[in-house]
């Protein structure tokens, strides 16, 4: 069953003025539970406008966004609540610490929940654990942490809040290889134990390919696609002819079937075009120098 | 070609905080460059290629050993502006290096500094300008541009300057894709038409891979200093040090790995497409 | 919310106005407050509204950006305008109720008084809707550039000045996001308790103090690296040059002060 849905979401940007634009452009979209999403699409492409729909930081100028089948501008008192449904961490989250303490900064959501002491302490140890902080870091200032650490303190402190839906705005931004490995592997094992939905945000095709089930892509305000990921990857020309960017191994393999040899088009991870070369190779026969 | 940068057995410490040891971050690197070269330095966060890159136009000053650039020691503080004003250095945060609110002023900011007279600034204000494409934007003000945008007008700034060398330390890590592809192309340009030497330090291997050059850092220390090819065909060493190599090359090294011929210095897809072709002829 | 505020807004444009030299355009507008605080004859005070009218006429900007301007100061006009009214007991008296009074005088003084105000407003902003922050900076600095002699430091004053103004716009964006973020974990910034807000201002503030002072610091590096180092020995990319339109300004705005002052003794 859909977790999120929207209908004919609208959203215009200072509306009456000579400013006028229309960023996110009757999007019709329906996010399954459980789902992990890869968002793409380039900057101004409407993308981090509809994600701020989302947990109702914005609202629709026009259109709906239901979640759990209800509409969240139904009651306006409710909103808060939605935020704390689909938890939305930004860009560069760490600019966003303040707390003395990894502690209280983690739990800075969950008390605004109004949640009691013992269950806010559960659920800092919890996601702590859950994004590889230490117990020894919790006590520590977060301004003394490495810009990594600081990054998943700030990730915590949303994970926290225990959200139906985790929504990261490119959580990877500016992080080393290392750096960004790191992060996303422990999204994904969040994501497998917590069986939740997620959307993350991301310019990398090739780091999108790694983790998501299906992939969400806007362009110039419009949805350009939402579907299974080998789906979307199948038509990686298309994408890579609205500016994305193309996995490199994705690429090849579209160069190759243009010279003649066709694998098929839903190759998008190393590992998958290892195995098909190796298997397509063994079938050949042949030239094996050992 | 004569050598504009020479590293000699630099080493170097952060002042020691009270009751803790002082740390080494980089722990004797010898390094030259030549003039016009074109050369990446890789590293993960922490690896100290920062810190290298701080030394080349003298904010930082080796604990011991030496950097000269262009003859000129960089400890020589009565020097510092002949320094600065030979390798200019371009900043990560693009916000945060822009001093003026349009766009041509701060171009013009170094020449200001440096009591280049009005004519001759304009002229080279202009130029600048032009060699970034930012010609056009020139009465805008900074926070009306995309990050790829603002760090070709930092990168305009320092060319203003007519250096003979640009460090680059990270210019690309908070851009977009569409950002990265503008800096990279202002950058390459720079070197091949002006012969202006570039250091870019980057985390990103498909950025080292069209340099001429790069050098891998690793815990303070240069352990790679090669052609990209070179570098990239040590697939193991390089992701052993938590960076990536290109795909492409992984690709064929995995297949070499398995036993079949094929190269393993392959970085680009070209490349790739013809070797996977090859051993399916 | 915070993009409203038009404190120190220019709108690029390239009529007579803006072209004024930015040093001729801040005398002009000191006498023009003189002229209207000077003359205390309604005749006076036509006179600087003749001359506001024909200003704003010729900067072309559009009448309703000046109602705007002094819009969010009405409140303390009227309030002013009112106490004045009410409390000011000399002349004839028109209307009495216990201690208020309303006189003539009250009523001169309190018009005066909105009137003056408000030419004030208009005219100051028709300085900076028609200058950029950053040349009225330059041209304050070349202004007060004599007191370099007497040790003021005028152009540090002025550099903070400018980067202070390059930095608004990107604060202003910062604080925006800031707030987005830690609404998105619950804060409570536009509704709750005034101690809840107040409380989560700080997971404001803080963030951007933070910000702020890295901020700082990157562009001190950045700065140094591109060799500056005080004023001393700089030389400027914008050249102010007077041209004879900014005389023929300058003698009409004399001209006009002369004349509402001529007209103040005159007609007393």
């Amino acid at each position: 069953m859909a977790i999120l849905e929207t209908q004919g979401l609208t959203y215009v940007y200072s509306e009456g003025s000579p400013f006028q634009k229309t960023a996110v452009d009757h999007v019709d979209l329906k996010i399954d539970e459980g789902e992990m999403v890869g968002v793409m699409g380039h900057t101004g492409s409407g993308k981090s406008t509809l994600i701020q729909h989302f947990n109702g930081l914005l609202k629709p100028t026009l259109g709906k966004v239901l979640l759990d089948g209800e509409d969240i501008w139904a009651d306006k008192k409710n909103i808060r609540d939605v935020r704390f449904k689909v938890g939305l961490v930004f860009q560069y989250p760490e600019y966003q610490i303040f707390e003395e303490t990894v502690f209280k900064d983690i739990a800075f959501g969950p008390k605004n929940m109004g949640l009691d002491e013992a269950e806010i302490r559960k659920r800092v140890l919890e996601t702590a654990h859950d994004i590889g902080l230490g117990e020894e870091l919790l006590e520590r200032s977060p301004f003394e942490l490495s810009g990594g650490q600081k990054r998943r303190v700030a990730i915590a402190g949303v994970m926290a809040m225990n959200p139906k839906v985790l929504i990261l705005d490119e959580p990877t931004a500016g992080l080393d290889p290392a750096g960004r490995d790191k992060i996303l592997g422990h999204i994904k094992a969040y994501h497998k134990r917590r069986k939740n939905t997620i959307l993350i945000v991301s310019h990398s095709m090739e780091d999108i390919a790694g983790f998501a089930d299906k992939i969400l892509v806007m362009n110039k305000a419009k949805l350009f696609c939402y579907d299974d990921t080998e789906k979307v990857f199948a038509r990686a020309e298309e994408i890579a002819d609205i500016g994305l960017d193309v996995p490199q191994i994705t690429k090849v393999f579209i160069g190759l079937k243009k010279q003649g040899l066709d694998f098929g088009k839903d190759v998008y991870t190393m590992e998958y075009a290892k195995k098909l070369l190796l298997k397509k190779l063994a079938e050949k026969g042949g030239t094996k120098n050992c | 070609m004569s050598n504009i940068i020479e590293i000699k057995n630099l080493h170097f410490s952060y002042p020691a905080e009270e009751g803790s040891e002082p740390a080494e971050v980089l722990k004797g690197i010898d390094l030259t460059v030549k003039e016009g070269e074109f050369m990446a330095i890789l590293g993960h966060n922490g690896s100290g290629k920062s810190t290298l890159a701080k030394h080349i136009n003298g904010i930082l000053v080796p604990t011991s050993g030496t950097v000269t650039v262009d003859g000129i020691n960089t400890a020589d503080e009565d020097k510092i502006f002949d320094l600065r004003r030979r390798a200019g250095m371009v900043f990560q945060n693009p916000d945060n290096q822009i001093v003026s609110s349009i766009v041509e002023e701060d171009v013009a900011f170094a020449l200001e500094n440096l009591g280049v007279p009005y004519e001759e600034m304009r002229r080279r204000v202009d130029e600048a300008l032009k060699d970034v494409n930012m010609y056009d934007y020139r009465l805008h003000s900074p926070s009306q541009l995309s990050g790829g945008q603002k760090q070709r007008v930092a990168i305009a700034g320092i060319i203003a300057m007519k250096p003979k060398c640009i460090i680059l330390d990270e210019p690309t890590a908070m851009l977009d894709p569409q950002g990265r592809r503008e800096v990279m192309s202002v950058i390459k340009r720079m070197n091949r038409e002006y012969g202006i030497t570039i250091v870019l330090i980057t985390h990103y291997m498909d950025e080292a891979a069209q340099c001429g050059r790069v050098v891998v850092m690793d815990k303070g220390r240069v352990i790679l200093d090669d052609t990209p090819r070179a570098v990239f065909s040590q697939v193991e060493q390089v992701k052993k040090i938590g960076l990536d190599v290109p795909q492409v090359t992984e690709l064929a090294y995995e297949l070499k790995k398995a036993g079949y011929d094929i190269s393993d210095d392959i970085i680009t897809e070209e490349e790739c497409i013809n070797a996977i072709k090859k051993l399916f002829s | 919310m915070l993009r409203d505020i038009t404190i120190g807004q220019y709108f690029p444009g390239n009529s007579l106005i803006h072209r004024l030299d930015p040093r001729f355009k801040i005398v002009i507008t000191f006498i023009y407050i003189m002229m209207l605080f000077t003359g205390d004859h309604i005749v006076c005070l036509s006179v600087g509204a003749v001359f506001t009218a024909a200003a704003i006429i010729l900067s072309q900007i559009p009448f309703k950006m000046f109602v705007k301007s002094v819009k969010p100061l009405m409140p303390f006009l009227i309030l002013t305008a009112a106490l004045n009214l009410l409390f000011i007991s000399s002349g004839d008296v028109y209307f009495h109720w216990k201690f208020i009074k309303i006189t003539s005088e009250g009523i001169n003084v309190s018009v005066f008084m909105l009137i003056r105000i408000t030419l004030l407003i208009m005219g100051s902003s028709l300085l900076t809707y028609t200058t950029s922050p950053i040349t009225l900076t330059d041209a304050i600095e070349r202004l007060l550039s004599p007191l370099k002699k007497l040790k003021v430091p005028v152009h540090e004053l002025a550099m903070m000045m400018s980067i202070a103004l390059r930095f608004i716009p990107t604060l202003i964006e910062e604080t925006e996001k800031i707030m987005a973020a830690q609404k998105a974990r619950g804060a409570e910034i536009d509704s709750g308790s005034f101690m809840t807000r107040a409380k989560n201002m700080v997971a404001i503030l803080v963030p951007l103090f933070i910000s702020a002072f890295r901020r700082a610091d990157e562009l001190a590096t950045a700065m140094e690296c591109r060799c500056y180092r005080g004023g001393e020995g700089r030389t400027r990319l914008r050249q102010l040059c007077s041209a004879p339109r900014d005389y023929a300004a300058l003698a009409v705005t004399i001209l006009f002060y002369g004349g509402a002052a001529a007209l103040g003794i005159v007609l007393k």
